[in-house]
């Protein structure tokens, strides 16, 4: 008995142990989002110049679509780029933009070089006000926004093509089932 | 003085510095000691370590000025907060509150000073409980005598 009691420090060193060895495989950037579930905030956005029109909450419902924050300023968005034309072209579901803390004249001129691969996009110019209801941390940050406007799922960083096949798409194709 | 000195006692005498830029201040000296304390107690999620009030990043800014904006509306601490931790969950928070997912958080601590404090007691009891050697024997007590005697000498 007293044998056992010797152990006790040692397993409670071996719980602590795991704890802080799976703690330091996390990405702490990958802050768990708590809108998911939670109906889309309200918004109207005006557009960049000659790109779109602009975007408002009430184009997010009725079809699964997916969120896509990105700007003109943000590398990785150019580095995800491709990918989102890609998906344009599959034709799976609309992608509604929102342009985070750019200027309206480089967001517009970015996509003119690079491709519009949205159907409408909102410009959010600082203080971001809409991002910050969508609690983004970074750009890009993209959401998998559900038929009646509700928040399914958070992409944090680059969207991939692997991501886009392996854990995007299923729940793609879950939600409009 | 040697320069080094010199050097560190300026560094030591700096007052903390926030990066908040004098334009984003409120003019009301009251209510930016408000949104400074909210602020100050509102984690940056791009820098995580480090305040919104003491970040240098673009979602800081713009978080410090809805706080202000706030706080200028007449919204009390708690409502700002909420409306904050509504969007980012209670990460943001730099204290974590006091609820019950977060008992072992706050809880983990005492329990561990209970423990060692158990440990201990058992440890000393042990101690206190051993029986005391047998007296010795006239031999033995001959030879102490002999070996104390020897050291005197």
């Amino acid at each position: 008995m007293r044998r056992l009691f010797a152990l006790i420090p040692l397993a409670a060193l071996a719980v602590l142990a795991v704890f802080f060895w799976n703690g330091l495989g996390r990405d702490p950037r990958e802050v768990p989002s708590v809108l998911i579930n939670r109906p889309v905030p309200e918004f109207q956005l005006a557009g960049p110049p000659g790109q779109s029109s602009g975007l408002s909450s009430a184009d997010l419902k009725g079809r699964v679509s997916l969120v896509s924050l990105f700007g003109s300023w943000c590398v990785s968005c150019l580095q995800e780029h491709p990918t989102l034309m890609m998906i344009r072209q599959g034709g799976e579901l609309p992608i509604f933009g929102l342009d985070w803390r750019d200027d309206p004249v480089k967001g517009a001129e970015w996509l003119a070089r690079n491709g519009n691969p949205y159907e409408k996009i909102g410009l959010d110019p600082a203080p971001g006000r809409v991002s910050i209801d969508f609690g983004v941390t970074g750009a890009p940050e993209s959401f998998l926004v559900d038929r009646n406007g509700v928040i399914r799922y958070k992409q944090i960083g680059p969207i991939t093509p692997e991501i886009w096949q392996h854990t995007l798409l299923p729940i793609v194709r879950e939600l409009q089932k | 003085m040697n320069p080094r000195i010199v050097a560190l006692l300026l560094v030591l005498a700096a007052p903390p510095v926030f990066a908040a830029d004098p334009a984003e201040m409120l003019k009301d000296p009251a209510l930016e000691t408000r949104a400074e304390k909210i602020g100050q107690g509102l984690r940056c999620l791009v820098c995580q370590s480090e305040s919104i009030e003491n970040s240098n990043a673009d979602l800081a800014r713009d978080l410090r000025v809805i706080v202000r904006e706030q706080v200028q509306a007449g919204q009390s601490d708690d409502q700002i907060r909420a409306f904050v931790v509504a969007r980012y969950g209670d990460y943001v928070l730099l204290a974590p509150p006091f609820k019950t997912s977060t008992l072992l958080l706050w809880g983990g601590p005492g329990l561990f000073l209970l423990g060692g404090l158990a440990a201990l007691r058992s440890f000393h009891r042990r101690r206190v409980g051993t029986p005391p050697p047998p007296p010795l024997s006239a031999d033995e007590q001959r030879r102490l005598d002999q070996l104390l005697n020897n050291e005197d000498a």
